[in-house]
């Protein structure tokens, strides 16, 4: 990819290969061109003038994240969950030790979430999620099967089709609805911040938590449903 | 097919997101979040608030041995761990639950039937079986019941409930389920204390039955 790495003309192709490997680029980075470098972009050029739906946003608005994280997904790249390690193991560690767990052992969670993340990560959609909503979630799920012993029930994983054309406007805008999500949290006042926090952190039993976040959560759900409407869903047999 | 009208209350999603949720009642919350876009979707905006909450933590510093011990094992086989997949009416929670069998179905009279999922000292989790126009025993609840319809429709004070809908009972509800007469009706139910029985029968059998 570092022919085309600093080339600003290509940046909508740059964004199209993060989303979606094209077999025929992924073959010229492995075995060199096998066709002029102009007909394999223009190829794909076209290729992307045909998905007229969506418009493509600029690279630089999704969010590092997420850009790290499909590459893990998409190419087992080991770069990219270094980053996320970096970015995420002392959060995690933080996160966890907020819980009451010592220091020693909150490693162990996070080795446990890092290795859940690499291995398990053709189930990130971010379509709907953010990966620091994903890796909360395994967090969570994680620490309860620790202490129980036993996996916790969750819901029917809902995959995505191999090969679905991925919209970069919707993982865009979950990316910013998450960004104005931190920034509400981080401008409540510390009383609220902490009953959330204490809530996420697992500490209140449902009859305590508090629900009353005064946190926008309506308009992030009407996103996320319109990422889950997206996927083939098979619930139409059972109801 | 008609819509869910009877969903998961926004305090039992958020426990169960969080983990705070008891295992019986988490295993009906899951199970109705798979068969709900809506409380999918609002499932997943509490993780993306949990997800805001773990990225604006405070840092603690990790070793380097960890770093390394991570990377090491990258590449080392993981063990398989069984993948349950929805079957018939049982999403995949439920199957889970059954550990991928039939439910094992004991009578409890009158027709109605039931299949323990499990029980301790927490509560249990069931699936019950109720012919079409039978009622289960009028009952009252010492804690909370969730009930979920996963086939055939039944209906009590509260309102009618149909495929996908959950009904919320606390202890002031004294309600006697009745399945509608089109189809038998089979729901997951569980608790976190034992069921109170009005009549005598189906209190004698409670200790032998466990529910
Ligand atoms: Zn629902």
């Amino acid at each position: 990819m570092i022919w085309i790495k600093n080339d600003p003309n290509f940046l909508p192709l740059r964004i199209r290969d993060m989303f979606a490997a094209s077999p025929q680029l992924e073959h010229t980075y492995k075995n060199g061109p096998k066709m002029p470098l102009f007909e394999v972009m223009s190829k794909d050029m076209n290729m992307l003038k045909d998905r007229k739906k969506v418009p493509v946003p600029p690279i630089s608005e999704v969010s590092e994240q997420t850009t790290w994280m499909l590459a893990v997904r998409d190419q087992r790249d080991r770069k990219a969950f270094a980053r996320l390690y970096d970015h995420f193991a002392p959060r995690l560690k933080g996160f966890v030790m907020r819980s009451g767990i010592p220091a020693a052992q909150a490693e162990e969670v996070v080795q446990d979430v890092m290795l859940t993340i690499w291995h398990k990560a053709e189930l990130f959609d971010p379509h709907r999620a953010q990966v620091s909503a994903w890796i909360y979630q395994i967090t969570r799920n994680r620490n309860i099967d620790m202490i129980r012993k036993e996996r916790r029930p969750v819901p029917d994983e809902l995959g995505q089709e191999i090969g679905t054309e991925p919209d970069a406007g919707q993982i865009l805008a979950v990316d910013q609805e998450v960004k104005q999500l931190v920034q509400a949290l981080e401008a409540l006042k510390p009383t609220q911040r902490d009953a959330i926090e204490k809530t996420y952190l697992g500490e209140l039993t449902h009859q305590e938590l508090c629900t009353q976040t005064g946190l926008p959560l309506g308009t992030i759900k009407s996103r996320i449903r319109l990422g889950l409407e997206k996927l083939r869903y098979e619930l139409k047999g059972m109801r | 097919m008609s819509a869910i009208t009877h969903h998961v209350p926004d305090s039992l999603l958020a426990a169960y997101v969080s983990g705070n949720l008891e295992h019986h009642f988490a295993l009906v919350v899951a199970a109705h979040v798979s068969l709900c876009l809506d409380c999918r979707a609002a499932m997943e905006a509490h993780q993306a608030l949990g997800g805001a909450v773990l990225d604006t933590a405070d840092c603690a510093e990790v070793s380097e041995a960890l770093r390394a011990s991570i990377f090491d094992q990258l590449d080392a086989p993981v063990a398989a761990t069984p993948n349950f997949v929805r079957s018939g009416i049982f999403p995949s929670p439920v199957m889970e639950a059954l550990k991928g069998t039939p439910p094992r179905w004991k009578p409890l009279g009158g027709g109605i039937k039931q299949s323990i999922l499990s029980a301790d000292r927490d509560g249990s989790s069931r699936l019950l079986y109720i012919p079409s126009g039978r009622a289960v025993p009028q009952h009252s609840h010492n804690g909370l019941e969730l009930t979920l319809v996963l086939q055939g429709s039944f209906g009590d004070d509260a309102g009618r409930f149909g495929v996908g809908d959950l009904e919320v009972a606390d202890s002031d509800v004294d309600h006697q389920p009745t399945a509608d007469l089109d189809a038998a009706c089979i729901c997951l139910a569980a608790t976190d204390a034992p069921l109170r029985f009005n009549s005598l029968v189906p209190r004698l059998l409670q200790p032998l039955f466990r529910i």
